[in-house]
């Protein structure tokens, strides 16, 4: 091991390895309610592509698992090593390497953060923006599109992962694989098409096919203002077609839709209403006004019946509001209980579910003396959505984080018999996933991993079939 | 339980019937205007009742002091009509509802009430507030409640008025300066009209600013510019304090300029508008507002109410004027504060 | 320990690696090594997991909580409510390894000399004053100011060039100052960050006794690390002065016109120290010097004011070096950012800063490029008589 060890410094450099007992207790756990099952052996951060591959090629021959890791935030515990092994911190691959301003894409390392990546189109290219996620500023790109997320674009455009116009991979072989136009062209404009699109073997695995050490991302128009409106009903059966009918504008950028119980408040005096915060932008005061007409317009029926109006946003809170990721969503949610702890699983389901599943929340929430947040986010233009079952909790109150444990099963059990699909799924949720599964497409998945992965060293455990 | 004091006799032989003549958004002769107002004291379905953008205004047009915009709101309760949305009603009915989370300073007979709105801390500081400030009260408990005659709904200002009234009596205060128009406002007439006595004296915190100029007469160097002022709709309540706007500003050196939307034609913030979904009126009406205060050259756009500072303040300073409130101007006046 | 109810509420969301709009990471021990274990949430979730003894004390352990530089970015932007105690917890921490005895062999070094001999460079006590030979600055009687030096601007020769500028500066601009001189005592507040309470308390009350002894009143420090431990340490325990860093009352000397000055053409930036700028809110008296320089241009680094990045000498590290050279060293960081804005002096206003920076520059081979200089250096290098002493020294 102590061999191991050396060909690790050799690879990396003295300060960028650790088999310290303090390293591995960090990186053998999320800040999520997954728990802990055999805590890594090294921990290591390489700077580049090629101290990648070299890693990967030993950890092949010596067929240690390894674990790639981004920040660390998706609070289900993907980074979480199943089999002790290797956890490969990808976060000192940061660097920025391009812009194509016309063709509007970027090209960062695998290790590169939303935040640094936000702050860099602001100052040199402050009319393009990438799709900007809720999660904390050191998640990285790579992450965001191994796991699908979504951000402030995803209303317009679709899921990160849809956002990708290219990506190199290092394989669980070591080969240095690039995927899309990159791969037989200097351009980076596309992720697959028209070639045979290699990208959906790597988007949504969960490092368990690869590991991602470049990705070419589209960027998107940025307009001057933005601005937000929150539209609130205590109807949850009008949801959907209230996001119908705002989609149907094309006017709209993100838009979200928040529910909760009695978080912060006795008595809750928020609980029973849904709010839909959508925002908008625009790069003059006309065109933003425009804009909110057509938005104000659209829900016509719902304010004339009253069932539903607009809050008015007070200037103290826009700021909030409008910052990427917002900040208060984290200070509020993860310290409500005064114990750091926030956790929730957020499936993708139909739109016209909603007033279940926030009437299910609601239940499961009551039932278990929870607080409880829905944080449902709009994916494309109605296509689906993201229904986040959101708790916080208190990390020395096991009883607490037991029950939330529970709910968030009840709650995953009922998404799934209702049609929805896992998001950034735990091993628990990817193994009712692929139960559920079309066995045909489960032998995919399973054949695809086979050839990529034979040594299975790729993040064991997740996506596997026992 | 409370009840208007309603007298229909002086409305039925009103010759103006000024209420509704007057009324900046509503279109109406004085044959029509006196006809709905009998209907909408009978209790019968008016226009009025859906068309009223709740401005306030009528409350001073009435020359007889009947409190005709407080029946609008009791008939429209009675009718189970709304002015905004139902969820953004019972938002607001649930933000006001005591918590037990309020603070009490240094209590003494004369004491400064800052409402709900912890910012009224922060602006009553400094000489202006010397020897007042620390006794002060704020939190939901002393909420004046006249906000929801905005959204039509007497029945939770005579619910928990009296509550606040007794919260503030049980403290000894026996003068209290109101640092919102709209707690004065509340104090003395909302709580009159619905026959709740009102043990303390209010005391409208421009009188009380006023006054307090005067003593620091010899501090004052004269601002030497012209503002506009934003009338908010509360002070419709209290018309008789009005003039002391014209008064401070004489005496720290501001021309309050000429211009269309003032005094009695002075314009709603636009906030309540769109509160009640009222979207297109509430544009136009604070474009008006502010083309009006851009016409007549007005370098400052003076508030006296928070939420008008707020719903105008960006608004206005894109137009190239300077939003401050009352209080700010005057401290800026005896050398308190760096010109905004 | 104290402040133990506070550590679990960590989110380890990273917020503390931050500059404010996130466009770089700014804790340099995270920078250094690139692991999460060195950034505030890891510290934060060790110590968390050393108070449940899911981990023990190690040297690795010591090694991490030792490797901050204290610079307080992780206060500064962590969104917790608890972000003003984030280094308060860390120093907690660290005195319950010095209790154990368990401090890397560096930190133990630093403590011991400044208990036996009175500051880490082993200068004997009656030497200390001897920087101030041929300065012309006296030492303290009944001067309206004390001039406080500490122990790097007595001992070291970067620093002790820096306590001459601004010394004389100071006195020939007409300010009545005097030095402690040899009775000078450390002021102790790199002992107190790095977790010796004990120790840091025998100094305060000593330094306490000896100003009220000798009826100091107003003092001037040259270095923020003496200049944050006389605001806000010494008043809890009694020592209560008027305190100022020299930038402050250089800055208003300035604008007073008590220095004359020619012009000066030259472009320089200014680095932050964070004793001064983050701790404790002072970023634009520096700034006021620099722009009272006639013909001097001012431009800013990326990363400024409550976003500058660390020198990496905070926490101690100065003289424990637990954060080493190399590439990834705070202070060649820094140099980088400095060089970026185009300027040819990175200006400071901190003897610890000025070393680091140094040293940065040389490693960087950037001699040619840009160079390291205290304000009151450029401020003298613009005064239409400069002092002469001053002159050769540079």
């Amino acid at each position: 091991m102590i061999d191991f060890y050396k060909s690790l410094v050799e690879i990396v450099g003295e300060g960028h390895v650790s088999n310290q007992a303090e390293e591995l207790y960090f990186y053998a756990r999320d800040s999520g309610l997954m728990p802990i099952h055999k805590p890594p052996d090294y921990v290591v951060a390489p700077k580049t592509t090629q101290e990648v591959q070299k890693i990967v090629e030993l950890a092949n021959e010596k067929k240690i698992p390894l674990v790639p890791m981004g920040g660390g935030m998706s609070l289900a515990g993907l980074i979480n090593p199943l089999k002790g092994g290797i956890v490969i911190d990808m976060k000192r691959m940061r660097n920025i390497l391009g812009v194509n301003e016309k063709a509007r894409y970027v090209i960062v390392e695998g290790g590169v953060s939303q935040g640094a990546l936000g702050a860099y189109l602001e100052r040199n290219y402050p009319n393009l923006r990438h799709s900007a996620v809720e999660a904390p500023p050191a998640t990285t790109i790579a992450s965001s599109v191994v796991i699908h997320g979504q951000g402030r674009l995803t209303q317009q455009y679709g899921f990160t992962s849809d956002m990708v116009s290219g990506l190199e991979v290092v394989l669980p072989t070591g080969e240095i694989c690039r995927i899309g136009s990159c791969a037989m062209s200097p351009d980076w404009f596309s992720k697959g098409p028209t070639l045979p699109d290699l990208s959906g073997l790597f988007l949504g695995w969960l490092g368990t096919t690869g590991i991602i050490t470049k990705v070419g991302l589209k960027l998107y128009p940025k307009k001057k203002i933005r601005d937000v409106e929150m539209f609130v009903t205590d109807k949850a059966d009008l949801i959907p077609d209230i996001l119908f009918n705002l989609t149907h504008t094309e006017m709209v950028e993100d838009i979200l839709i928040g529910s909760q119980s009695g978080i912060h408040f006795d008595p809750p005096m928020f609980k029973g209403y849904h709010y839909v915060t959508l925002y908008i932008t625009g790069d003059t005061d006309d065109e933003l006004e425009f804009k909110r007409k057509m938005v104000w317009d659209s829900l016509k029926e719902f304010r004339e019946n009253k069932d539903g109006g607009f809050m008015w946003v007070l200037p103290m809170i826009k700021p909030g509001l409008l910052e990427a990721p917002q900040k208060w969503i984290t200070r509020t949610l993860a310290d409500d209980k005064k114990g750091g702890g926030f956790t929730y699983s957020g499936p993708i389901v139909l739109i016209e579910k909603y007033p279940l599943f926030a009437k299910r929340l609601e239940e499961v929430g009551d039932k278990h003396k929870l607080d409880y947040a829905g944080l449902a986010r709009v994916i494309g233009r109605g296509h689906a959505m993201m229904f986040g079952f959101g708790f916080p909790f208190n990390r020395v109150d096991s009883d607490l984080m037991d029950r939330v444990r529970k709910a968030l099963h009840e709650l995953i059990v009922f998404a799934f018999n209702q049609g929805g699909i896992p998001w950034k799924p735990n091993i628990e949720e990817q193994k009712m996933a692929m139960e559920r599964m079309d066995p045909n497409t489960l032998k995919i998945m399973m054949m695809i991993k086979k050839n990529l992965d034979p040594n299975g060293i790729m993040n064991p455990g997740n996506w596997e079939v026992e | 339980m409370y009840a208007l004091k309603f007298n229909q006799d002086l409305c039925a032989s009103c010759l103006t019937a000024d209420c509704l003549v007057k009324c900046q958004y509503i279109n109406v002769d004085r044959e029509t205007a006196h006809d709905e107002m009998m209907k909408i004291i009978k209790g019968e379905k008016s226009f009025i009742l859906h068309d009223c953008v709740t401005c306030y205004g009528c409350q001073e047009y009435c020359p007889k002091g009947n409190h005709p915009f407080y029946m609008i709101s009791e008939r429209r309760e009675e009718n189970g009509m709304l002015t905004s949305s139902r969820p953004v009603t019972n938002l607001w009915i649930n933000i006001g509802e005591p918590r037990g989370e309020y603070r009490v300073g240094e209590i003494k007979e004369k004491a400064l009430s800052c409402c709900l709105i912890g910012e009224f801390m922060e602006l009553a500081r400094g000489k202006l507030f010397d020897g007042i400030r620390s006794s002060y009260i704020l939190g939901m408990e002393f909420f004046c409640q006249a906000v929801y005659l905005h959204f039509a709904k007497s029945s939770v200002i005579k619910e928990r008025l009296p509550r606040v009234i007794e919260k503030i009596n049980q403290l000894g205060i026996k003068k209290l300066i109101c640092m919102h128009d709209e707690c004065y406002g509340s104090f003395t007439s909302l709580a009159p009209a619905y026959g709740m006595e009102v043990p303390f004296e209010p005391i409208h915190y421009l009188e009380y600013l006023y006054e307090r100029l005067r003593e620091l007469k010899s501090e004052i160097t004269p601002l030497n510019i012209k503002a506009a002022y934003q009338r908010p709709c509360s002070s419709r309540l209290s018309p008789d304090k009005y003039h002391f706007v014209g008064d401070i500003f004489d005496l720290i050196g501001v021309e309050l300029v000429e211009r269309e939307y003032q005094g009695d034609n002075a314009l709603c913030c636009g906030e309540p508008l769109r509160v009640g979904d009222r979207y297109e009126l509430a544009n136009d009406v604070q474009k008006r507002n502010i083309d009006d205060m851009v016409k007549n050259k007005s370098k400052y756009c003076v508030f006296n109410c928070l939420f008008c500072q707020l719903a105008l303040s960006e608004k206005v300073s894109k137009r190239g004027i300077s939003p401050i409130h009352i209080i700010d101007l005057c401290k800026i006046a005896i050398g308190e504060k760096g010109v905004e | 320990m104290e402040y133990e109810e506070i550590v679990h509420r960590c989110f380890r969301c990273g917020f503390c690696k931050f500059t404010e709009n996130y466009q770089d990471f700014n804790c340099p021990s995270y920078l250094k090594f690139g692991l999460d274990t060195y950034a505030a949430g890891g510290r934060m979730w060790l110590i968390n997991a050393w108070l449940k003894k899911e981990i023990k004390t190690s040297r690795h352990y010591a090694e991490i909580l030792y490797s901050c530089v204290t610079c307080g970015n992780c206060k500064e932007h962590c969104v917790f409510t608890f972000k003003e105690d984030l280094l308060n917890i860390f120093e907690a921490a660290k005195a319950e390894l010095v209790n154990t005895g368990l401090i890397p062999p560096s930190v133990r070094d630093y403590l011991n000399a400044i208990t036996k001999i009175g500051n880490p460079y082993k200068i004997v006590q009656n030497k200390r004053g001897k920087w101030a030979e041929g300065s012309g600055i006296q030492i303290f009687s009944d001067q309206e100011y004390l001039f406080y030096v500490g122990d790097v601007g007595s001992c070291e020769e970067r620093g002790e060039k820096m306590a001459r500028f601004v010394g004389t500066l100071l006195a020939e601009a007409g300010l009545s100052i005097g030095i402690m001189g040899n009775k000078e005592r450390s002021d102790g507040n790199d002992v107190k960050v790095l977790g010796e309470n004990g120790l840091f308390l025998k100094l305060a009350e000593d330094n306490i006794r000896n100003f009220r002894e000798n009826g100091v009143k107003k003092i001037i420090t040259l270095d923020p690390h003496a200049f944050n431990a006389f605001t806000k340490e010494y008043p809890k325990l009694g020592g209560n002065f008027e305190v100022w860093h020299y930038t402050q009352i250089l800055s208003t000397l300035m604008k007073d016109k008590k220095i004359s000055l020619s012009e000066y053409k030259v472009k320089v930036t200014y680095h932050d120290p964070c004793y001064l700028g983050r701790h404790n809110n002072v970023y634009n008296a520096p700034r006021e010097i620099l722009k009272c320089i006639p013909g001097l241009e001012l431009v800013e680094m990326n990363r400024n004011k409550k976003n500058a990045f660390c020198c990496g000498g905070g926490g101690g590290n100065f003289f424990t070096d637990i954060l080493g050279a190399g590439e990834e060293s705070p202070g060649r960081i820094r140099i980088r950012d400095a060089l970026d804005t185009g300027a040819e002096i990175l200006a400071v206003a901190c003897p610890i800063c000025s070393k680091m920076l140094d040293d940065a520059v040389k490693s960087e081979g950037l001699e040619e490029k840009i160079k390291v200089q205290d304000i009151a250096e450029i401020v003298n290098a613009a005064r239409r008589n400069p002092t002469q002493h001053l002159v050769e020294s540079v």
